[in-house]
C-alpha cells in the first residue's frame, strides 16, 4: 500500500488531532488540585511515621539521649514540620473515612445504608482510639 | 437574563488546520434551550459546516459528550440559562482526552475495544434453550446490580478521568463499572473471566479513586464506587486463592464455564 | 508478573490507610505537638520505656510504623506515575518506594524486639 503523499491523512482516514496532556494536568481543576494534595497527605504520614522511629532510638539510646531528642522536637523548623504534617494526616483521616462508603455497599432489609451512617461509626472510632491512646501515654500507671 | 450568549466552539478541520482553533458565535437565549439548541442554531443560521453528534435530545442515547467551560456534559442536558450572564463567553470543545476527528466529534474505537474487551453481556454458566424458561431474579437480586447498568455509554467519565488522559492502555471507568453490573448480575457466571482481564494495573489496578468520573455521570453510575468494590473483591479473591491453591466449589464453576 | 502483585500491594495499602487514619493524627498531636509545646505534662523516660517494654505495646508499635509506609509506598508510586507522568521509570520508583517502607518495617522490628 503506498504511503499517503499528503502529511494530512493517514492510511484510512484524516489525521485525527491527539491533544497531549501536560504534566501540570492536575492544576487545570480545582477537584485534580484537591485529589493529588489528598494523595501527598501519605507523605506526611510516612514524615510521622519516621518521627516515631526516631523517638524509638532516641528512647533506646538511654535518658540523655532522648532528652537531646526532646529538644530537637521544639526546634522552631521540626515545629512547622509537624504542624503541617498533622493538618495533612487528619486530612488523610477525613478524606479516608468519606471515601470508605463508597467501597462498599451494605443493604439492611433491602434498602441501601447511606454513605454518612457508615462514615459517623469510623469518626466515633476515630475519637474513642485517639482517647484510649492518649489515656495510655499520659494517664497509665 | 441576557438576551444572547457567545458560545467559543472548537473548530478542527483535519484538512485545513494543523491543530484545533476556536469561532466565536452569537447564540440567542431562550428560557427552555440547552446546548444542544444553541448547537443546532449555530449550523442552521450561522455556519453548516459545524460538525458534532447527537442523536435523542433527552439524556439517554449517550451521543453529544462536549466540555463545556472545561467541564464534561451532555449537551443536550445542559440548560444555556446556566451560562447566559452578561459578557459571558461559553468555551464549548469535545471531550477530553479522545482524539478529535473533526470539530466536536471524538475518535471512540479505543473506547468500544475496552468496553468489548471486559466482556460486558451475560455469560451464563451453560448454554440454555428457551424451553428452559426464564431466569429468575428477586428485586433484592436486581439492586445489586441495576445502578450500574444505567450506563449510556457517553464517555463523560472518560473525559473526567486524569488516569484515561495519562495512561492510553487504562480501561477506564465506564467499563470497569459495566463489568461490574454483570459481575454482581445473578444470572451471570463470568466474573473468572472478566477479572482475569481487569485485575491488571491497566484494569482495576490503575485506578486511583480520584472520583470525577461518578461526579460528572449523567446517569448516576457511580462507577468509581464500582471499581472500588472491585478492587475489594478481587484482593479477596486474592487471598482466597493463597489459602485455598487447590480451589473451591465457585471458581471451579466459573472456570468451567469459562472454557 | 505485575499483575498478581497489585492485589496483596493494593491491601497493604487499604490497611496501612486504616492504621494511618485512625492512630496517626494522635500520635503526631501528642508527640509532635503538644509535648514540645507544653501544651500537657510530657510523660516521662521511665514511663514510656515501661510502656514501650510491654509485647502488646511492641506490637501496635511494630504496626503502627510498618503498615502506614506501605500505604505511603503505594500511593506516592501512583502519584509519582499521575503526577509527574514518570511511569517510564516505573522499576525505579517501585523498588524505590516499596523498598523505603520494607527498610522503615526492618528497623522498626529490629528496634522494637531488642528494647530492654
Amino acid at each position: 500500500m503506498q504511503q499517503p503523499k499528503s502529511p494530512l491523512y493517514t492510511e484510512y482516514h484524516p489525521r485525527w488531532y491527539r491533544p497531549r496532556v501536560s504534566v501540570y494536568w492536575w492544576l487545570g481543576q480545582s477537584q485534580y488540585l484537591k485529589f493529588i494534595l489528598r494523595e501527598l497527605s501519605s507523605v506526611f504520614v510516612a514524615i510521622a511515621v519516621v518521627m516515631t522511629l526516631l523517638q524509638l532510638r532516641a528512647l533506646r539510646g538511654g535518658p540523655e539521649a532522648y532528652a537531646r531528642f526532646q529538644h530537637q522536637l521544639q526546634t522552631p523548623l521540626v515545629i512547622t514540620v509537624s504542624v503541617i504534617s498533622l493538618f495533612f494526616v487528619v486530612f488523610h483521616t477525613i478524606t479516608w473515612f468519606n471515601l470508605t462508603p463508597r467501597a462498599m455497599t451494605v443493604r439492611l432489609r433491602g434498602k441501601r445504608i447511606p454513605e454518612w451512617l457508615i462514615a459517623a461509626p469510623n469518626y466515633a472510632a476515630w475519637v474513642v482510639v485517639s482517647g484510649a491512646v492518649s489515656w495510655l501515654v499520659l494517664r497509665w500507671h | 437574563m441576557a438576551d444572547t450568549i457567545i458560545l467559543e466552539i472548537a473548530r478542527y478541520s483535519p484538512e485545513r488546520d494543523a491543530e484545533p482553533g476556536f469561532q466565536r458565535f452569537e447564540v440567542p437565549v431562550h428560557k427552555e434551550w440547552v446546548i444542544l439548541d444553541a448547537l443546532n442554531h449555530v449550523k442552521d443560521k450561522i455556519d453548516g459546516s459545524l460538525t458534532y453528534r447527537w442523536s435523542c435530545r433527552m439524556g439517554i442515547c449517550g451521543s453529544c459528550g462536549i466540555m463545556v467551560n472545561g467541564e464534561p456534559k451532555l449537551s443536550c442536558a445542559t440548560f444555556l440559562s446556566s451560562y447566559a450572564h452578561n459578557g459571558n463567553v461559553v468555551r464549548v470543545e469535545p471531550l477530553r482526552y479522545f482524539p478529535i476527528v473533526r470539530d466536536l466529534v471524538t475518535e471512540l474505537s479505543d473506547f468500544l475495544g475496552k468496553l468489548k474487551k471486559v466482556k460486558p453481556w451475560l455469560i451464563p454458566k451453560e448454554e440454555l434453550s428457551l424451553s428452559d424458561g426464564e431466569f429468575l431474579q428477586t428485586p433484592e437480586q436486581l439492586e445489586d446490580y441495576k445502578q450500574f447498568s444505567m450506563c449510556i455509554n457517553c464517555t463523560l467519565c472518560y473525559a473526567a478521568c486524569p488516569v484515561v488522559g495519562l495512561d492510553p492502555k487504562f480501561v477506564g471507568p465506564a467499563a470497569i463499572a459495566l463489568a461490574q453490573r454483570y459481575n454482581k448480575d445473578s444470572r451471570d457466571r463470568g466474573t473468572q473471566e472478566r477479572t482475569a482481564i481487569l485485575a491488571h494495573p491497566d484494569g482495576i489496578w490503575g485506578c486511583t479513586f480520584v472520583g470525577e468520573c461518578t461526579r460528572v455521570c449523567p446517569k448516576h453510575v457511580d462507577p468509581a464506587g464500582a471499581i472500588q468494590q472491585y478492587k475489594i473483591k478481587a484482593a479477596l479473591d486474592w487471598v482466597k486463592g493463597l489459602l485455598m491453591p487447590w480451589g473451591d466449589k465457585k471458581r471451579e464453576e466459573d472456570r468451567n464455564a469459562a472454557a | 508478573m505485575r499483575e498478581s502483585n497489585e492485589a496483596p500491594l493494593w491491601l497493604l495499602f487499604s490497611a496501612g490507610g486504616v492504621v494511618a487514619a485512625f492512630l496517626i493524627p494522635v500520635h503526631l498531636f501528642l508527640f509532635g505537638l503538644a509535648f514540645p509545646l507544653g501544651w500537657l505534662g510530657a510523660p516521662s523516660y521511665e514511663h514510656l520505656l515501661a510502656l514501650v517494654r510491654l509485647p502488646l505495646v511492641r506490637i501496635y508499635l511494630f504496626v503502627l510504623c510498618s503498615l502506614p509506609l506501605f500505604h505511603w509506598a503505594h500511593r506516592f508510586r501512583y502519584t509519582l506515575y499521575d503526577g509527574l507522568k514518570v511511569k517510564h521509570l516505573n522499576e525505579v520508583i517501585f523498588v524505590l518506594c516499596y523498598g523505603g517502607a520494607t527498610v522503615g518495617t526492618v528497623l522498626a522490628a529490629y528496634m522494637l524486639w531488642s528494647i530492654k
